[in-house]
């Protein structure tokens, strides 16, 4: 593995983990809400609605939006210097 | 199930007599249809059946979008269809927290899994833990670990499938029994995994647009207007939008949230998909799909579960049984009549019989790939045995299916798939990521972090209420906790670390760089 690929593999891995703590902590601030503020997620807002439904909601949401954020970032920059690293390998070989 | 608090308006009127129980024409039609053009797909498939990587992986021939809707129609079981909407119904707010709760696995999956997995490994987990530890151990653990998820998650489907075909059709629970595993077993023993995607795809489709009529006829209801629709349901039950007494332990509700969210990410059948693409983009594609299509989904469980709560009733649910799971039913047969029951009845059937599916074949991967072809014939098994095994593993398997469903009857086994999800977090999530990431990782570690997560899981659930108190009937749980994702997850990670560095593996630390350059930038390219 050389320099170039091991820097965008140690890239890719913090990446990764960023998003799954964005979305670790998302839920589980969620579910600590609705387990420690009860009255609080449980707060009715304008017409009736709890802020534990919308913030349910949000957190569902947020789902397929970090995946996008993902799914660009690897589209548009992974998946070119992946391209450019398997033929430094092949050359090599 | 809460009953509506004092106060309440007056009492909802009597249960309207419903359609569910008595052979339904629209029912049996929907059903007959998705049986005769999943069946006319298996034969089409069974002809482009004849290498075990078709069989296992359909070749790696499935496109982004196909997967996509294959891994929600894998994930999306009857249980988080008619269960979600049964307890949003009944218990309100409450139910939510599981529809949240299982799709945020799928975002680690993307983050952390699926790419990886695609390009180290061929047809299971197992194939990438082992990549660079010792075959035969790693593989036996792995497959002991796979078949005791699939297992579980089998029973709860079984028993439910028996149960449900029972209150829908009024067929009797052993006739259900035997059409879900026959019908099963003819997919998955020709068909392999070209028949069993397609059956998810047909599967996916059918829950995802039945689903999605059914929130748009309770909306119309309401103008349109979700907040109406909630604001109603929070009129009729006073406390339906604020949490309920399923969160009273803090530590529980967190202990649920590890299972769910790391469990999905070491579920064996939905690992086992990302074999079916041809390359880490594709995967990485089709799980981004799946993510929305899934999330798109347990938003429109938030609508059946309060419009069934408005427009049903709780009483009108409770009245017919099944612990609130015929809520969502209940709810197409007052907005749509006896023919939109009988779609939603036949699709939910279906749903069913297509998670079964899928687990099979995992478990059929387990059988011949790890344990046969590995551990017993030392990787040197000739294409045609390998089928061969996969088919007598496929058979003995839906055997086994039918006779849990039997065993198990009339069993509370609500709890198995919360237990399936435990041991996908602990024994096979810790194992799959340590391999992939921390080159110190050893054979020693990888078995003991397996074993360690697999009996932690099920023997803490022994101890718990729901075993310990509910089946054995003790006064008192030994250990006061109902899931144990908060010790077991944490404990497999500990144990798995602890034992690496215990025993270091010099073999393991060299294949680190080579299973980094094939994870990242795939096969048949020296590193």
């Amino acid at each position: 593995m050389d320099q170039e690929l091991a820097k965008l593999v140690r890239r890719r891995w913090r990446i990764g983990a960023v998003l799954t703590a964005v979305m670790v902590a998302a839920y589980f601030g969620f579910i600590m809400l609705v387990a420690f503020a009860k009255s609080t997620a449980g707060a009715e807002l304008g017409e009736r609605v709890s802020l534990g439904i919308i913030l349910g909601a949000a957190v569902i949401v947020l789902a397929p939006v970090l995946t996008a954020i993902y799914a660009r970032w690897a589209n548009r920059h992974y998946d070119p210097e992946i391209a450019r690293a398997r033929e430094r390998a092949e050359k090599r070989s | 199930m809460s009953a509506p608090a004092a106060g309440a308006p007056a009492v909802p009127p009597p249960p309207p007599s419903t359609g569910l129980g008595h052979p339904n024409t629209t029912a049996i039609i929907a059903f007959v249809g998705f049986a005769a053009i999943t069946l006319a797909i298996t034969y089409w498939a069974a002809r482009r059946t004849r290498t075990s990587s078709e069989f296992f992986a359909a070749g790696g021939k499935v496109s982004a979008l196909q997967n996509g809707f294959a891994l929600a129609g894998d994930y999306m079981s009857a249980a988080s269809f008619l269960g979600i909407a049964g307890l949003v119904a009944t218990s309100g707010f409450d139910g939510l927290i599981y529809s949240v709760g299982w799709l945020v696995g799928w975002p680690v999956i993307t983050f952390l899994i699926a790419e990886p997995l695609r390009n180290l490994g061929k047809y299971t987990f197992a194939d990438v833990v082992a990549f660079r530890l010792r075959q035969r151990p790693v593989r036996i653990a792995a497959s002991v670990t796979t078949l005791t998820v699939v297992t579980f998650y089998l029973i709860a489907q079984m028993v439910g499938a028996g149960d449900l075909v029972h209150l829908m059709f009024g067929l009797s629970y052993d006739i259900a029994l035997l059409i879900v595993g026959g019908v099963m077993l003819v997919y998955v023993l020709f068909g392999g995994m070209i028949a069993t995607t397609w059956v998810q795809i047909i599967k996916a489709g059918l829950l995802l647009g039945g689903a999605t009529i059914l929130a748009v006829l309770v909306l119309a209801k309401f103008d349109f207007n979700p907040l109406a629709l909630f604001a109603a349901a929070g009129d009729r039950y006073p406390g339906a939008l604020a949490p309920g007494k399923l969160v009273a332990n803090p530590l529980e509700a967190i202990s649920l949230g590890i299972a769910l969210m790391f469990g999905t990410a070491g579920l064996p059948h939905i690992l086992m998909r990302f074999y079916t693409v041809k390359d880490a983009t594709t995967a990485r594609r089709s799980v981004a799909y799946a993510t929305s299509l899934i999330g798109w989904f347990y938003l429109v469980t938030f609508i059946l579960g309060f419009g069934a709560s408005v427009l049903v009733g709780r009483a009108a649910i409770g009245a017919v049984g099944g612990n609130g799971n015929m809520a969502a039913p209940l709810l197409a047969e007052v907005l749509g009549g006896t023919a939109f029951l009988g779609f939603i009845s036949a699709v939910a059937f279906a749903t069913i019989l297509a998670v079964v599916a899928g687990l099979t074949l995992s478990g059929a991967g387990a059988l011949a790939h790890d344990l046969w072809n590995h551990v017993v014939r030392h990787g040197k098994i000739t294409e045609r045995e390998q089928l061969t095994v996969a088919r007598v593993a496929t058979v003995a398997l839906a055997i086994v299916a039918i006779g849990l469903g039997e065993l198990f009857h009339g069993q509370n086994v609500a709890f198995m798939v919360g237990l399936a999800f435990s041991i996908a977090a602990s024994a096979n999530f810790p194992a799959l990521l340590l391999s992939m990431t921390w080159k110190r990782f050893t054979t020693h570690g990888a078995v003991a972090s397996m074993a360690t997560g697999a009996a932690s899981s099920v023997i803490l659930i022994v101890l718990s209420p729901t075993v310990w108190v509910d089946l054995l009937h003790h006064a008192k749980p030994v250990i006061d906790l109902k899931n144990p994702g908060v010790i077991s997850v944490p404990l497999a990670f500990v144990v798995a670390i602890v034992v690496s560095l215990a025993r270091p593996e010099p073999e393991s630390e060299r294949g680190f760089a080579e299973a980094q350059h094939r994870m990242h930038v795939g096969s048949n390219v020296a590193p």
